[in-house]
């Protein structure tokens, strides 16, 4: 049974075959259960699963067992961290420092914990883990203390669900087949996200698989984003007419129902 | 049932935003305010971003003032010279808060300005407000006390460039009005307010205006103020969600009908009391923000800022 889907998923994916540096012979043939979300008027966050397999010519090497780490990363770009202090007696922004590259949103989820199924070198090389995943170039001259302001943004992202790591969280049945479900934020940032996939034993990875789901803005949304930030003018000129249209309409229904 | 957003980019609770909406909007039907400064500091607590709200309240000031507007103006109770030359003043001083709003958003100080702003003006009106209707209160209960003078001649009336204003019987400068007009200008670009609970006093004790012309002069000053802002804040920042201040204005209109209706059967006096008294809770619950020790020290804000 799991052959013959392995066939199907073989055939329906596209594999990436990683040869030269994959003793084993072992490659990850994986799909998404949607490459495209849309953020309508009632969006309010969504579920992708990410399934696969791992195909092989031979039986199953001994040793380590197999596992899989998968990754989602949202759009990167620029951030400000600030931090509030007591002056004159009120608490405001005195000091920031600016990230230059973090995702806006990052979930991690692996079939063991993260330190067993990858290696520190491995995680440098592929950037897996959140800190690995942010890039802060040259913080340190702008605050003394430059590296909290770096673990605060780990540490509110993560509260906020922003970034989530959920161990033991794919579900790998005879080291072949795998599914993750991973959960998207109501509050999602347009843009392409990138899904990776890595199978590791003994913390090295074996192979590695990538995916987009692209996520749009639609409908009513897409429209009114759209118009706001390319005919800034109109889009005002729209929201003041609505405005007057509705205070106007108002008085004018009700002074119809007073009569 | 969940909304998404579409410029301030989060998912809220559509029936959340009406019942915000109407709950301003009885309060702006019973006291005849524009309710830009409760629905403002609401929308901060709600957790949507400070430009969106300030924006987006500018915009459903303007809502809120056209009916009032149109009331008004039945009565002719508006004196529209005074109203343009406030106007002016106020064009001038919306344009100059625009600017400042921009800026103080880089330097990241600007939640802390707005707060600021709130602050102060919200404890200084309802001070005062609950100082002038308590006083009126107790004088009610004595008859026979003094009362005071309509018009008083000021300082302000000796200043150049004088201007008849017919409707509102007065000879003066036209520099008050239009310093009175910018600074409510101002404080509509950086707080998202028409200003009115600002321009009624101002016209009152500053420039002596006669009570039947101040309130429809004012609302016809900030419905052009709060119009403009609007725009600018749209053009200039992109903030103005239009889904939200659809929402929060449904909302509006229907309690303000619903409030008017309560604001007949109370008495002047305790419904100056009360609005003063609502004024220096919102006061207060700003400050608190601002001098307790917050939960969260540090704050993300996307973008690369000097």
């Amino acid at each position: 049974m799991i052959r013959v889907l392995l066939c199907i998923l073989a055939f329906a994916l596209p594999a990436q075959a990683q040869e030269a540096e994959n003793p084993t012979g072992e490659t990850i043939v994986a799909g998404l259960s949607q490459n495209l979300i849309a953020i309508t008027t009632s969006f309010t966050g969504s579920e992708i699963l990410i399934y696969g397999a791992v195909k092989r010519e031979q039986a199953i090497p001994e040793g380590a067992p197999l596992q899989v780490i998968a990754t989602v990363q949202g759009p990167s770009g620029p951030l400000t961290v600030r931090r509030k202090e007591r002056k004159f007696g009120i608490w405001m922004n005195t000091s920031a420092v600016t990230i230059s590259r973090a995702p806006s949103f990052y979930a991690i989820a692996s079939s063991a914990p993260l330190n067993e199924a990858l290696s520190e070198t491995e995680n440098l090389r592929h950037q897996v883990t959140v800190p690995s995943a942010i890039r802060a170039v040259g913080i340190a001259s702008e605050a003394e203390d430059a590296p909290v302001f770096l673990d605060a943004l780990i540490r509110l992202r993560q509260e906020k669900r922003d970034y989530v790591l959920n161990e033991n969280s794919v579900n790998l049945l005879e080291s072949t087949l795998f599914r993750a479900d991973v959960a998207l934020p109501a509050n999602l940032t347009e843009g392409e996200y990138r899904v990776r996939l890595f199978i590791t034993r003994d913390g090295a990875v074996i192979d590695k698989h990538e995916e987009i789901i692209t996520v749009n803005k639609d409908g009513l949304e897409r429209w009114i984003f759209n118009l706001a930030h390319e005919q800034p003018l109109i889009y005002g000129l729209l929201a003041l007419f609505m405005a007057v249209f509705a205070g106007w309409g108002a008085s004018a229904a009700f002074g119809l129902l007073r009569r | 049932m969940q909304l998404y957003l579409p410029i301030a980019e989060l998912s809220v609770n559509a029936f959340a935003l009406l019942g915000l909406g109407g709950i301003v909007g009885i309060l702006s039907g019973m006291f005849g305010v524009g309710g830009g400064f409760i629905i403002t500091p609401l929308l901060f607590f709600m957790g949507i971003p400070p430009a969106v709200a300030v924006a987006t309240g500018a915009n459903l000031v303007v809502a809120s003032s056209v009916s009032g507007v149109l009331a008004q103006l039945k009565r002719k109770a508006v004196d529209f010279r005074m109203g343009f030359v406030l106007l002016a003043g106020g064009l001038i001083g919306s344009a100059l808060g625009i600017w400042v709003f921009a800026w103080l958003t880089t330097l990241g100080q600007i939640d802390l300005f707005v707060q600021l702003s709130y602050v102060l003006f919200l404890g200084l009106v309802g001070a005062m407000m609950f100082k002038e209707s308590l006083g009126a209160l107790l004088r009610a209960r004595k008859p026979g006390a003094p009362i005071r003078r309509a018009h008083v001649h000021y300082a302000v009336h000796k200043l150049p460039l004088k201007m008849k204003f017919r409707a509102s019987g007065l000879y003066i400068s036209v520099i008050p009005p239009m310093l009175a007009g910018a600074a409510v200008g101002f404080l509509s670009a950086i707080m998202g307010v028409g200003g009115g609970f600002i321009m009624v006093p101002a016209m009152i004790y500053l420039l002596g205006m006669p009570t039947k012309v101040v309130v429809g002069t004012s609302l016809f000053q900030i419905l052009f103020v709060t119009a403009f802002t609007t725009v600018m804040h749209a053009v200039s920042s992109q903030t103005v969600d239009m889904v939200l201040a659809l929402l929060l204005i449904i909302g509006g209109v229907i309690g303000a009908q619903i409030g008017s209706k309560i604001g007949l059967k109370l008495r002047a006096e305790q419904l100056r009391i009360l609005l003063a008294l609502m004024v220096l809770a919102v006061c207060l619950r700003i400050a608190l923000g601002l001098l307790l020790t917050p939960d969260e020290l540090y704050s993300i804000a996307p973008g690369r800022f000097p």
